[in-house]
């Protein structure tokens, strides 16, 4: 009699579903999974190296693209790990600014992780739908930063810029007369944060949006009811964070846990689910869209009722005032050492995390006493997650470890590094 | 029982594929949200930072005093300048080069220059016919500095 042998096959790395360039090589049974074995690595920019050639300020920018879904959240633990070095106490408003940006990445990144899952599943509308609120957002973040995606918006010390008090409009042409321009223009007549309270108070409307496509909808539930299942204890000794290890049941979020910045102020709750599988973590995700529209709704109110700087005032770390820069001496001193050999942190080590959109984001530095990292270890949530995936897909089919990837979130930056 | 029922129901008439549709449904109706680029362009913040230029006092001047700030700051290591004395006693840069496929637009040089010379402009349309194309020397900065200047007071009006 013939011998029957398990089939492999190559999963990516040019897959669409892939999320990126992951290369999955897989064992199967007819079309049952018995095996998966991801290979990683073909995003590999060095960013931890690259890191430690450098002076503090210069690898904001890289910390950018490594999970390039959730830009500032990244820049977020790097800059706190250098302030709990630096023992710098950031300006209240800079802290405000940075957690709204927090929750606007994290709307950010659940939207396009919505919009590319319900995709990879086969429903099409959601993607154009939550591509259609990511451009309102991606607007913000280029009103304050000056790019749409790879922002370098906050510095050791609080933020770079205040927020612009004015939000750019659509201009006139040839194929849109003022009425309809003005209607394009109706949020943009104030400041960002108008503009981001006229998206707030929009923002459910779409939600419930996607949920009436998606929540109920029995493809959507034949196809990740059940599917990728982890119990909450497997789920902790994994190393799960963020929507994957609360999908599993665990209460587990470091802005509730160690709260960092305004947390501790501001109201929000964390959802957990039940049973652990991907339509769980679907409606946990859905629900931390709801939550984080809340805590922007209560950063704006903040935001817009305090002034103050978003800088501390520390010519060593800071850079100093341009104006100033031109008639002070020491001023003059402090721009140049800043922006030539940056500064120096004392000997030590730290890490700090966030709790970026897809779990915890952290960093980890030892410093020599120089003005660059001695070693910089970064913890990139995505990384257990995608050594799960062996033992979630084991024994579902092909089509399943679509799902499956979706689910885990997986962005490919932040796992190769 | 009421539950099951109405669980039964709600299946068997496919509620929820009919409440997904009449949404998708809508939107066939509704104007698009896109716009269309060559002719009309979605809106662009004042800090936007794209392609560089090099900016001249009112005078004519050029700005760049040749202190090598941006080229120490940038972590791309993109700017490459060598400079000389000229014969008027200043000091200027005799080369001037950004390579723009290394640089990742950060801004940094930008904010490093003490003298506002090297600028972002808003320009992010740009292409290259060669490969050596992607180094801009110092005149080609110039010339987009003299182009776009205007625009550039504008933008740093409106920045805050
Ligand atoms: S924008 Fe950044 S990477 Fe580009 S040249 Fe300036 S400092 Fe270098
Ligand atoms: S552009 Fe500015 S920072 Fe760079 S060398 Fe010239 S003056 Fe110095």
């Amino acid at each position: 009699m013939k011998e029957f042998k398990n089939f492999t096959m190559n999963f990516g790395p040019q897959h669409p579903a892939a999320h990126g360039v992951l290369r999955l090589v897989l064992q199967m049974d007819g079309e049952v999974i018995k095996d998966a074995d991801p290979h990683i690595g073909l995003l590999h920019r060095g960013t931890e190296k690259l890191a430690e050639s450098k002076p503090y300020n210069q690898s904001i920018g890289y910390m950018d693209r490594l999970d390039y879904v959730s830009m500032m959240c990244n820049e977020h633990a790097y800059v706190l790990a250098i302030e709990k070095l630096l023992q710098l106490e950031v300006p209240e408003r800079a802290k405000y600014i940075r957690v709204m940006f927090d929750e606007i990445t994290r709307i950010l990144n659940h939207l396009l992780w919505l919009g590319a899952h319900a995709l990879d599943i086969g429903a099409m509308s959601v993607f154009l739908y939550s591509f259609r609120e990511r451009e309102d957002l991606m607007d913000c973040y280029e009103a304050v930063s000056g790019t749409r995606m790879h922002a370098t918006y906050y510095r050791p010390g609080g933020v770079v810029r205040d927020l612009p008090s004015k939000m750019p409009k659509y201009e006139k042409s040839d194929i849109r007369n003022n009425a309809e321009l003005e209607k394009l223009n109706y949020n943009r007549e104030g400041s960002l944060l108008d503009f981001l309270e006229d998206f707030v108070s929009r923002f459910p409307d779409c939600i419930n949006e996607y949920e009436n496509l998606l929540t109920d909808n029995r493809i959507w539930k034949q196809r990740t009811v059940g599917i990728g299942i982890v119990d909450p204890d497997r789920a902790i000794q994994l190393g799960f964070t963020g929507p994957m290890l609360r999908g599993s049941g665990v209460a587990w979020d470091l802005r509730k846990k160690q709260p960092y910045e305004v947390y501790d102020q501001l109201k929000f709750d964390i959802p957990i689910g039940r049973t652990g599988d991907s339509y769980d973590r679907y409606l946990v995700r859905i629900e931390e869209l709801k939550q984080s529209n809340k805590i922007i709704h209560q950063c704006v109110d903040w935001l817009k009722n305090n002034n103050g700087p978003v800088m501390i005032d520390d010519g060593k770390v800071a850079p100093p005032n341009k104006d100033n820069m031109k008639d002070e001496m020491e001023s003059l001193i402090h721009h140049f050492k800043l922006f030539t050999e940056g500064f120096c942190t004392p000997e030590g080590q730290v890490y700090s995390a966030v709790e970026a959109p897809k779990g915890e984001f952290g960093i980890y530095i030892i410093s020599d006493g120089a003005n660059k990292p001695y070693r910089l270890k970064i913890r990139a949530p995505g990384f257990p997650h995608l050594a799960a995936l062996n033992e979630m897909a084991r024994n579902h089919m092909l089509s399943d470890v679509v799902t499956i990837i979706g689910t885990q979130d997986i962005v490919f930056g932040e796992i190769d590094r | 029982m009421i539950d099951k029922t109405k669980k039964m129901i709600k299946s068997l008439f496919l509620v929820e594929i009919v409440k997904g549709l009449s949404i998708t449904g809508k939107k066939l109706f509704k104007k698009p949200i896109t716009v269309q680029y060559p002719e009309e362009k979605t809106p662009q913040s004042s800090r936007f930072r794209g392609l560089h230029a090099l900016r001249r006092y009112p005078n004519g001047e050029e700005r760049c005093i040749g202190c090598k700030l941006c080229e120490a700051v940038c972590p791309a290591l993109a700017i490459s300048i060598d400079t000389e004395m000229r014969s008027d006693g200043t000091r200027r840069t005799k080369k001037y080069d950004i390579d723009l496929f290394k640089c990742v637009y950060c801004g940094f040089c930008e904010e490093a220059c003490p003298v506002d010379a090297i600028v972002e402009t808003k320009i992010f349309e740009f292409h290259f016919e060669d490969r050596n194309e992607k180094v801009i020397n110092k005149n080609d900065l110039l010339k987009i500095g003299d182009l776009y200047e205007r625009e550039e007071l504008k933008d740093r009006k409106n920045l805050g």
